[in-house]
């Protein structure tokens, strides 16, 4: 009886039109930048299983995460075997290559994948360690358009100091942020308060800045820099 | 699509039992009829569901209170956006007090199952988890919330989520938004807060039966001001801020 059962479900699942894991399916994942300040650095927009996580919100975050948070640095992540170097289901920046995705802007990846997941990470500048992210969320076989809503994280590995990292390159654990390309800096600021108190992946507070452009307590600008959740939308079309 | 998927399933199901039954009779007769009856008793047995839900804290400076869990049915409303918080929700988004809440839910017919999460506020990248049961119905939901301590009357918390639709093994997860209970102004004053950050030691830092914040209704919450934005009488500094959502939330139904 139980034969005959999974006999069935698998002739209905046919008739429904439920796709197989084995049926390559294409995506095409549309990215904007829902603030007015801030810019994305390069995305990783990545097809895979459902165990595989570029970061869990309440887990801290790998070495690989951190390099993204901290630098927009991609070359740990696209060293996981989950995610692997960059092909038809890990696409690594569509807006182009080094180029940020501008407040307001939207860029599309095509995917193509027989995997159910999707995860999506980019630094947000200015920030010390804030990212960007999607985690694992399971896409659905049919054929549709698709709409989510994300949120701006804290990689909980940096003080959120929000003062410039003035050295020449960014290196993970080296305090400040690597710029903020929306312009509006000040200088001369005493910084934030000190480290995390969640050490964990969490949701970013966002950064505070202040009105004062040569000290205080931050170099951003509290009326340019801020954001509201969600920061950005993920719109998948399935096809 | 999965609902139509599990409605599917379910229809499959039924049909393949009657089918079942009627090879029963017909092959075994008479000589195992209280088996068969057994099986029937069985049927009529409402369905239990057990869920593990899993409740992270993803703020940064707020630990979270005890968090209330009820799982019900259409016809129980924790809180209304715009509505008048009940006392009970008062006494959780003021005190992180969860008994009044918790008898308010029982009393309601439609509430199939109560419990609290943790027995100790849980701080910043923390997480804790219970796991309930409940008499299963496809309109099942789930409705929870939480205290963030250092604030005035601020909750976390999920409103009628659907976890009816929920096949044995499946999980979601969700993030929950900060509410304004409205019960009490946000003053971010000391002697105001019931968290760690109000070194105060006023009874009043808790729970107080006024009602005196600009709106007696329940609001999305609009983020504690601190004293790093100039808010002088604040004791709060920018590390207890928030943005948008505040937990993040995993069912399981197992």
């Amino acid at each position: 009886m139980k034969l005959s059962m999974k006999k069935s479900l698998l002739a209905l699942a046919l008739a429904m039109g439920v796709g197989s894991a084995a049926n390559a399916a294409t995506w095409d994942v549309k990215i904007t930048n829902l603030t007015n300040g801030n810019h994305f650095t390069p995305l990783l927009v990545t097809a895979h299983a459902s165990t595989a996580h570029l970061y869990t919100p309440g887990i801290a975050a790998s070495a690989a995460l951190q390099g993204m948070a901290e630098c927009g640095d991609l070359s740990g992540l696209l060293a996981l075997t989950e995610v692997g170097a960059a092909d038809a289901d890990t696409i690594v920046n569509p807006v182009g290559t080094g180029d940020l995705l501008a407040p307001g802007a939207s860029t599309t990846a095509m995917i193509t994948t027989s995997a159910t997941h999707l995860s999506i990470v980019a630094m947000i500048l200015p920030t010390n360690d804030g990212f960007v992210g999607l985690d694992a969320m399971q896409i659905p076989t049919a054929a549709g358009t698709y709409t989510y809503f994300i949120n701006g994280y804290d990689a909980g590995t940096e003080a959120n100091t929000e003062l410039k990292d003035v050295a020449s390159s960014c290196a993970i654990n080296q305090e400040g942020y690597p710029g903020a390309p929306s312009g509006h800096e000040g200088t001369g600021g005493s910084g934030m308060v000190g480290a995390d108190s969640n050490t964990m992946v969490h949701v970013h507070r966002g950064v505070l800045g202040d009105s004062d452009s040569t000290g205080g307590l931050s170099d951003l600008d509290s009326t340019v820099h801020r954001w509201q959740n969600p920061i950005a939308k993920v719109t998948v079309t399935v096809n | 699509m999965r609902e139509l998927k599990n409605r599917f399933k379910a229809q499959y199901k039924n049909t393949s039992k009657d089918r079942l039954k009627i090879g029963v009779v017909s092959i075994l007769a008479l000589s195992l009829a209280a088996c068969f009856h057994n099986e029937d008793d069985d049927e009529n047995m409402p369905v239990v569901a057990m869920y593990k839900v899993t409740v992270s804290n993803l703020t940064n400076g707020q630990p979270m209170t005890p968090v209330a869990i009820v799982v019900h049915k259409s016809g129980y409303d924790a809180w209304t956006l715009g509505g008048m918080a009940s006392i009970g929700l008062e006494k959780l988004a003021e005190g992180g007090d969860t008994a009044d809440f918790i008898t308010e839910a029982s009393a309601n017919m439609n509430v199939s199952t109560t419990d609290v999460a943790g027995a100790t506020p849980f701080g910043p990248g923390s997480s804790v988890m219970v796991e309930v049961k409940a008499n299963y119905s496809n309109d099942l939901k789930l409705s929870l919330a939480s205290m963030l301590a250092n604030t005035n009357d601020a909750f976390t918390g999920l409103l009628s989520a659907d976890i009816g639709s929920l096949a044995i093994g499946e999980s979601m997860t969700m993030m929950s938004h900060v509410f304004d209970a409205g019960t009490e102004s946000n003053t971010e004053a000391s002697g105001t807060l019931a968290g760690p950050a109000d070194e105060s030691t006023a009874a009043s830092k808790a729970y107080s039966a006024t009602r005196d914040d600009l709106h007696d209704f329940v609001s999305v919450h609009a983020g504690v001001v601190t004293m790093d934005d100039g808010l002088t009488t604040s004791i709060l500094d920018e590390s207890h801020r928030w943005n948008g959502v505040a937990a993040k939330i995993m069912v399981e139904r197992l």
